[in-house]
């Protein structure tokens, strides 16, 4: 049996010389069209907020005492439910995504999994800054009154995108390890949940002791906390940094682990 | 090696499983050609593809694609090819140009090249009215012209489309066959992969035939036509006596009945000669033939004395009756006669001539098909 041929005098394509940061621009540009035109989704989620909003407010919010007016307490709460569902919707765009052609193609064309899935992280985090704004905007109108400092805004933007950013990440690698879209939409329900035993919506004392540990321990409070201090002016104490460790140790493992599915998928 | 090789290929095996898709694949691709891997569903043509187009790697074997090793530098591999799969691949919600646009960028195009690039094949592709609407609203024929024109975006040198017109309307399937004899006017080399035999035919310089994940004959199609399948004289005869008659006197001579048709094919070189020989020697009193024709070899029948089944949908029908010439049951109706094909040509009941005798056994050594379902 022969050798292979000596490698040809191939002309490489022309500029295809590129870099990760520029392909994952131009997949997030993709991202962000793509569900722009998605107005389905995009209805629930912009609507999902106001409804969420509405009913804790108008047909909970009297019988639950939190020691200040129920919106100023429950307004962080929608906002991490909100976001939480959000970027759970990137399980679903990416786990269609595997589904079509087109990610062969990417793959084909020697574009990385973190520029293919990041594109998804990206446009999510913009889908969910419009729902974030609108769920302020009809906050206020209900009767939520902020006490941030600009730097404290600024703080609790951070804290929002950090937190979307991570669990978008987390979101994807649910998606990539998913068969189906449907499969991938049910984690939805479960980010959903999540912020329920957490003090999103009401404070974790006021709940059975048994579920303290988990409620005080997991994500969302130490998030919703350092949310609630921000906005309404009072300190955050060690919350915040719980909250970063917590976004960043999520981003970093949901990013590995994307990597790895990315690159096991399909082959 | 004389000629300039684009793919090369070396004893690709492939398995998921225990289920073996590849069992030494070798292959060669001509630099600037056209080439078909043509085979039914299950064959193993897109496991090749994807091998090929280091989406999936193989078990073992070597390959090099545009002068690069698939497994050490698929990155570089992955520059200069394109893959156009079954699937369409490109997303509904944007529009065409959108599309093309957005391969450009990620091909490192700047905003205005990439607009520049997308305006052309646009024109080329016969999408130019299109290209501002979104892609969920085009025909299959204009979405897979535009699934070929974003594989081109990055002016690859080796371009894979996987099944280019499965599924297309005829009209749309003639549409992709000259975008494709147009692409190696470029100097790109073309590898294609189909189950249907005229596509094949039309398109490709060179094909290789593949079944149950061995390549079982390569060549032109001129070349596998005249090396394994015959030319026929099909004689009609004036009634149901003369057609029994003759058949039964012919006996195992027939390569081919049509029994409701009255038809009789005999094996011929397709000279004046000796179809004027076979005329007079089956029919001396010039009274049982009311008509006769030169059947040309068709692929069709190229697959089926290669594999022993016909190809997928499309060549059923035509290839349906086609028997090896040495078939011991020769007055089967069409349906039988398939059934009857299927079976592996065996060499003890074949004394026939040696010729068919050799591509039985060439046929055999290279297939192991009879489990596999047939299409129908």
């Amino acid at each position: 049996m022969s050798d292979l041929a000596a490698p040809l005098a191939v002309q490489p394509a022309t500029g295809r010389r590129r870099s990760p940061i520029s392909d994952a621009l131009t997949m997030s540009a993709r991202c962000v069209r793509l569900s722009r035109r998605q107005l389905d989704a995009l209805l629930v989620m912009l609507m999902l907020p106001i409804m969420l909003m509405l009913l804790f407010v108008y047909l909970f919010g009297g019988a639950i005492q939190t020691g200040t007016t129920y919106v100023t307490y429950v307004v962080p709460g929608i906002l991490i439910i909100c976001a939480a569902f959000g970027s759970s919707t990137t399980a679903v765009t990416v786990a269609q995504d595997m589904r079509g052609g087109i990610i062969e193609r990417f793959r084909s064309m020697d574009i990385g999994g973190p520029a293919a899935i990041g594109g998804h992280v990206v446009a999510n985090v913009v889908r969910n800054a419009v729902s974030t704004v609108l769920v302020l905007g009809v906050g206020y109108l209900v009767g939520f009154r902020p006490h941030a400092s600009g730097l404290a805004w600024v703080g609790a933007a951070g804290m929002m995108l950090l937190f979307v950013f991570a669990f978008s990440w987390l979101s994807a690698a649910i998606g990539l390890l998913a068969g189906s879209p449907e499969a991938a939409n049910g984690f939805g329900f479960f980010l959903m949940f999540l912020p329920y035993p957490s003090s999103a919506f009401v404070p974790v004392a006021t709940m059975p002791g048994w579920i303290h540990g988990f409620a005080d321990n997991q994500p969302i409070t130490p998030v919703v906390e350092t949310l609630r201090g921000l906005l309404l002016g009072q300190p955050v104490g060690n919350h915040a940094w719980a909250a970063v460790a917590w976004c960043a140790g999520i981003t970093v493992a949901s990013v590995a682990a994307s990597a790895v599915l990315f690159r096991r998928r399909s082959s | 090696m004389d000629t300039e090789l684009t793919v090369e290929a070396i004893g690709l095996h492939k398995s998921y499983g225990k289920v073996s898709v590849l069992s030494g694949v070798d292959l060669r691709v001509a630099r600037g050609s056209v080439f078909s891997l043509l085979g039914p569903n299950g064959a193993g043509k897109t496991t090749t593809v994807k091998i090929l187009s280091t989406l999936t790697s193989a078990d073992s074997g070597r390959a090099r694609v545009a002068g690069f090793d698939i497994a050490r530098d698929r990155h570089r591999v992955r520059r200069a090819i394109s893959l156009t799969g079954q699937h369409a691949a490109v997303d509904e919600l944007q529009t065409g140009e959108e599309n093309l646009r957005m391969m450009g960028r990620l091909c490192g195009m700047s905003g205005a090249r990439a607009r520049q690039r997308a305006a052309s094949l646009l024109d080329e592709f016969d999408l130019a009215d299109a290209g501002r609407r979104r892609v969920g609203t085009y025909s299959g024929g204009m979405r897979r012209r535009l699934d070929l024109a974003v594989g081109l975006v990055g002016n690859p040198s080796v371009i894979f489309l996987d099944e280019p017109t499965t599924g297309l309307d005829p009209r749309s399937r003639q549409s992709m066959w000259q975008v494709v004899t147009g692409l190696t006017a470029s100097g790109v080399t073309v590898f294609l992969t189909t189950q249907y035999l005229d596509e094949a035919d039309q398109l490709a310089d060179r094909i290789a035939v593949i079944d149950g994940g061995r390549i079982v004959a390569e060549g032109t199609p001129a070349d596998l036509k005249t090396r394994f399948a015959d030319q026929r004289l099909d004689l009609t005869m004036v009634d149901a006596d003369a057609y029994r008659e003759t058949a039964a006197r012919l006996g195992t001579r027939v390569a081919h009945t049509e029994p409701a048709r009255l038809l009789i094919g005999l094996p011929t070189d397709g000279t004046a000669a000796h179809v004027r020989a076979l005329l007079d020697d089956v029919d001396p009193q010039r009274r049982a033939v009311a008509r006769f024709a030169v059947h040309t070899a068709t692929l069709d029948d190229v697959f089926l004395a290669l594999t022993g089944h016909t190809a997928a949908s499309g060549a059923e029908g035509r290839g349906a009756a086609v028997k090896r010439p040495h078939s011991k049951d020769s007055a089967a109706s069409g349906a039988e006669g398939r059934g009857a094909a299927v079976k592996r040509p065996s060499s003890k009941n074949s004394a026939a001539a040696s010729g068919a005798e050799e591509r039985g056994s060439a046929a055999a050594g290279g297939t192991d098909t009879d489990k596999e379902s047939i299409n129908v």
